[in-house]
């Protein structure tokens, strides 16, 4: 799958344990598969697919 | 012919000049602006040109405030700015600065939402004064608007924004600018946004503490209705503050980013 761009190869991982693996709050990120916007809701059910494109945008403090 | 002098409809003779409208309705005017420029040299003017004249220094009843303050606003562009609707969500760093911004440019009207009180911390990149210590910035804000451009119309809601009243809030803007501090705050409103107002422009922002490079402070477009500004990953913590240059440099990235999508300007 490729994740912002970089190819990454997990296998029946949900959007939850791939932020988990990439060390990502669930609370702080803007998650993209295929182009659409995925809820926080359903990161713990949505399995992702070899080709799936992946994009999150993580949000660091300050303003 | 005519011609707007002062924002008001007056017809004059073909020929008729800057300089010589200036000498016969304004001859102790030292400003002409002629079309949203200065001029010092004389200029002829054409069908339908804009002609401000301004006596430095006197203060102008309310009426023809409005019409002088719009004098430096490019004709054809102010039209557009005047009717736009834009929503600021959190009334901080951010916020404060965009606030400002849009105000000073003649935006029709702004929706302004913040829960918390102005405290001595803020002023160090927030655009309060001393005076509004204590005050909501609900309330702040109204009063620094009406300090900038009394001719905004205004909308402040003192209100913690979650998901379950983001829609409510700002189902009656166009541009929703996400201002919080906050970085889970920052999600939740992004996330809703797209999510639930697909309709609407959110311009977002992330990353903009310490006094890091200005250059790293991009405006990147993500989706059709999605703009994050920031460098990404400089974030506010211990030993790593905000302060004002960094935060108002990101501040006007959103706020020209909203008025390029109030002008049709789809990228960034």
């Amino acid at each position: 799958m490729l994740v912002n761009g970089k190819k990454m190869s997990f296998e029946n991982i949900t959007i939850l344990q791939l932020l988990n693996e990439l060390n990502l709050d669930m609370n702080k990120v803007v998650v993209e598969v295929n182009l659409e916007i995925i809820s926080k809701e359903n990161y713990c059910n949505f399995v992702l697919n070899k080709e799936d494109r992946i994009e999150i945008i993580s949000l660091v403090g300050g303003g | 012919m005519e011609v707007f002098l002062n924002e008001k409809s007056i017809v004059v003779n073909k020929g008729s000049t800057a300089f010589s409208i200036k000498r016969s309705f304004k001859p102790d005017a030292d400003i002409v602006i002629h079309n949203g420029f200065i001029i010092s040299k004389d200029i002829l003017l054409k069908e339908h040109d804009r002609v401000t004249l301004i006596k430095r220094g006197e203060i102008p009843s309310k009426d023809e405030l409005e019409a002088l303050m719009s004098s430096r606003h490019t004709p054809g562009v102010h039209e557009k700015i005047k009717k736009a609707r834009v929503g600021i969500a959190g009334l901080g760093g951010l916020g404060s600065n965009v606030t400002v911004s849009l105000a000073r440019i003649g935006i029709g009207y702004l929706k302004l939402v913040d829960f918390d009180v102005v405290e001595p911390s803020n002023l160090n990149r927030q655009q309060y004064f001393i005076k509004h210590l204590g005050m909501k910035k609900s309330e702040a804000i109204k009063d620094l608007i009406s300090q900038v451009n009394p001719f905004v119309k205004i909308e402040t809601k003192d209100i913690y924004i979650d998901k379950n009243n983001i829609e409510e809030l700002f189902n009656n803007v166009d541009i929703i600018v996400e201002a919080f501090d906050n970085p889970k705050a920052k999600a939740e409103l992004i996330n809703t946004v797209l999510k639930k107002m697909p309709e609407k422009k959110v311009v977002a922002a992330s990353g903009m503490a310490g006094y890091f490079s200005n250059n790293t402070i991009v405006t990147r477009k993500l989706r059709d209705n999605f703009y994050l500004i920031g460098d990404g990953i400089s974030e506010a913590k211990p030993g790593c503050g905000l302060m004002a240059p960094r935060v108002s440099i990101a501040a006007n990235h959103q706020a020209n980013t909203v008025l390029r999508i109030i002008m049709g300007e789809k990228d960034v």
